[in-house]
């Protein structure tokens, strides 16, 4: 029998096109040369409709979380759409205490998109998930007509395991507690913004993109009270402490002068009429944990490489309003609220 | 940050506080208005309030660009957006200013409308450039501060002879505003004021001259301050000094940047490229003559409002909005019977919710705390 000879992708200067969706042998090249090879991994080998995964130790509890992403630009300082969906959704499981395990992806593409940019987009999912120590084990490819997509979208669905006994939630934060940050505010969001809009900023604006669960894993193991994590992804520190203090029907105060924001970023925030609370970051922990335990957590955040700016940044005090408040640098005290809609920069 | 954290230090901010306990009367009380949104939002975003003595009010003014945009203004570039085959340039914050039965520009851009917001008026012009075949509207607003840079483009804009561009112009001027509200018309206000925080930005291009007619005619002192925290806090002393002797002058504390004569080049190019308006409708304080911009005739090819017919019609506020009190003073934002219940930021009613400018915005996003009735957050 003769060998069929399949002319191999144009990795160069190719195009998604409508074929590479449509369940034929185009669509099975492209899984094959590039998510295969990209994320190379015994269940994705195998072919079949699903993954089937081990079962976990006894006692250990399910944790799924599920992510998209429309990330423009496609590629940033710092990361990309590709590295960006393994982080997101691995903090997502990392931040509840579960190890992550297992990822899915579902990448919807617009015909056209040039296959150069998928390759380099899958290989960074790749390296992003080898480096969390999750495989990605199941996908689904979709092909858009022109126009009706924004090059490539990404959903990942992630998979973890809680041992026995472990339970955060944004619902466990009690008066007296304290909030911690493990580093600098907003430097994806403001990273984002700067290449989207083709702001000119001196300084170095970089995405902080990465996964946490060794962070995570670092705090759970300094502080066996923690009641929660967060990663404050969109809407920042402020959406995020809301979204907290009215689970736990508590109020948080901020310390303004504790808050990390790099100079850069406090430079454009300044420019722009933003507030680097509102900010989203894409590798950074929020912990609450008992008072007594805050050095500890502290100490243990600040040793780990991706929480060397780790700070103590807040109290939770009992308010049945759930207002999120801040002490601010001149001495005084105001709100922080959720934002409405998008941060849009003031005129004057 | 250098030069601006050394103007938001809490040590300073402590002196200051302690030596307005000490120089205000306690037998009496002060109100003074901050005129600009710059200053509201510094007052609120630092919590300026909680280190002022008891019997010292701060009035939140009509100083923010957003606000005072009638909805007829509003209603005029929807109508464009949606209607002619243009692209309409603004501002960030102009998107979701409310106009007539919920509409906005964000929403008309959900309908399909191309609105595109920008960083400043060479944007739009960089548009109009790139794509010949596309007719670019820009709607300029705001004060002092703004016009120049709307000025400068107008000029590029007839050097390179660009025949897709124009501005459909709204800019207004401070001073006509402030004298509405010390000349008290559509309800008063005046008679609570004791004197102004003079706006930083605008006096920055317009200088300390044109506000002393003023101050004499309705002796109310004004102090022109810079938009940090501690600018605000020199000048309510300053504000205070002159009402305990009896004062009625125009001071200065941003000397960093206000001059007397303020910046004579943008002066002459606005000169150049604007001339008054007969009248034009403020939201909050009506119709006010001689208030705002027009292209002047030389450069009339880049009006939009010619370029394309466009009529001004206004047109009535929520009946049960205040901005219009709020904005001169009368009324407080949490007095106002749709605040924090229909008019929100999510869904304002009213300008003054539009902007963390706006008085109303400013309370609900940063103060609210302070009310003891206030809603679950």
């Amino acid at each position: 029998m003769k060998n069929v000879y399949v002319r191999p992708l144009d990795l160069r200067s190719g195009h998604v096109d409508l074929a590479h969706g449509g369940g034929g042998r185009a669509m099975q090249q492209l899984i094959g040369e590039i998510f295969r090879r990209a994320f190379d991994n015994p269940w994705l080998a195998r072919g079949d409709d699903a993954a089937v995964l081990p079962a976990l130790a006894p006692g250990e509890r399910l944790v799924v979380s599920t992510d998209s992403h429309v990330v423009s630009p496609l590629f940033f300082p710092g990361g990309d759409i590709g590295s960006l969906s393994v982080h997101g959704t691995v903090n997502d499981v990392a931040v509840m205490g579960a190890r992550p395990l297992y990822l899915s992806a579902g990448f919807i593409l617009e015909e056209g998109f040039p296959l150069a940019d998928l390759q380099r987009i899958a290989g960074s999912m790749g390296r992003a998930a080898a480096d969390a120590g999750v495989a990605i084990v199941t996908g689904d490819t979709k092909v858009v007509e022109r126009g009706k997509g924004d090059g490539i979208f990404i959903t990942t669905t992630g998979v973890g395991a809680l041992p026995a006994g472990r339970e955060l939630s944004g619902a466990f934060a009690r008066p007296g507690d304290v909030v911690l940050v493990s580093g600098t505010l907003g430097e994806h969001g403001m990273a984002i913004m700067a290449q989207r809009e083709g702001l000119a900023f001196e300084g170095d604006l970089r995405s902080d993109s990465a996964a946490l669960h060794g962070l995570a894993a670092a705090a759970l193991a300094a502080s066996p009270g923690l009641r929660l994590m967060r990663d404050p992804t969109r809407g920042g520190l402020a959406a995020t402490l809301n979204e907290i203090a009215r689970q736990s029907a508590v109020g948080i105060v901020l310390e303004e002068s504790a808050l990390p924001v790099s100079p850069a970023v406090a430079a454009a925030c300044e420019f722009l009429g933003l507030d680097p609370l509102n900010l989203a970051s894409e590798g950074r922990l929020l912990a609450v944990c008992p008072g007594e335990e805050a050095a500890a957590l502290l100490a243990a955040l600040r040793s780990h490489p991706l929480g060397r700016q780790a700070a103590l940044v807040g109290e939770v005090i009992a308010d049945a309003r759930c207002f999120v408040q801040m002490q601010t640098t001149l001495g005084g005290r105001r709100m922080v609220d959720w934002l409405a809609g998008e941060p849009l920069p003031r005129i004057c | 940050m250098k030069y601006v954290d050394a103007f938001r230090d809490g040590e300073v901010a402590r002196t200051l506080a302690d030596a307005l306990r000490r120089e205000v009367q306690a037998d009496r009380s002060y109100a003074f208005m901050e005129f600009c949104g710059g200053h509201t939002h510094a007052i609120s975003r630092y919590g300026v309030e909680d280190l002022l003595p008891q019997n010292l009010r701060l009035i939140h003014g009509p100083g923010c660009p957003v606000c005072v945009l009638p909805t007829g203004r509003i209603e005029q570039v929807l109508r464009l957006a949606l209607d002619r085959p243009v692209t309409v340039c603004v501002y960030g914050d102009t998107l979701r200013v409310p106009a007539a039965g919920g509409m906005s520009l964000l929403k008309a851009r959900a309908m399909g409308a191309d609105v595109r917001m920008i960083y400043s008026a060479m944007d739009a012009l960089a548009l109009a450039q790139r794509e010949p075949a596309r007719q670019v509207v820009f709607f300029a607003i705001g004060f002092e501060t703004t016009t120049p840079p709307t000025a400068l483009v107008v000029r590029e804009a007839a050097r390179l002879g660009l025949a897709n561009f124009s501005v459909l112009c709204c800019h207004v001027l401070t001073p006509p505003a402030i004298r509405a509200i010390a000349e008290g018309g559509q309800g008063g206000g005046a008679s609570l004021i004791d004197g102004f925080i003079g706006p930083a930005h605008v006096s920055t291009v317009i200088g300390t001259r044109p506000y002393a007619p003023f101050a004499a005619e309705f002796r109310k002192p004004v102090v022109i301050a810079g938009f940090e925290p501690l600018d605000v806090m020199q000048a309510i002393r300053m504000l205070v000094r002159q009402v305990n002797e009896g004062r009625a002058e125009v001071e200065n504390e941003f000397t960093r940047a206000v001059t007397l004569d303020g910046n004579l080049k943008a002066q002459a190019l606005m000169a150049e490229v604007f001339t008054l308006r007969d009248t034009f409708e403020w939201r909050g304080l009506g119709m006010l003559p001689r208030s705002a911009l027009r292209l002047a005739d030389a450069f009339s090819g880049f009006d939009a409002e010619r370029r394309f017919g466009l009529d001004y019609s206004p047109i009535p506020d929520h009946k049960g909005c205040e901005c219009a009190a709020v904005l001169r003073g009368v009324t407080r934002a949490r007095d106002c019977r749709l605040f924090g219940t229909v008019c929100t930021p999510e869904t304002p009613v009213g300008a003054c919710m539009v902007s963390s400018e706006g008085a109303c915005a400013a309370y609900y996003a940063y103060g609210r705390s302070r009310d003891p009735g206030a809603a679950v957050s």
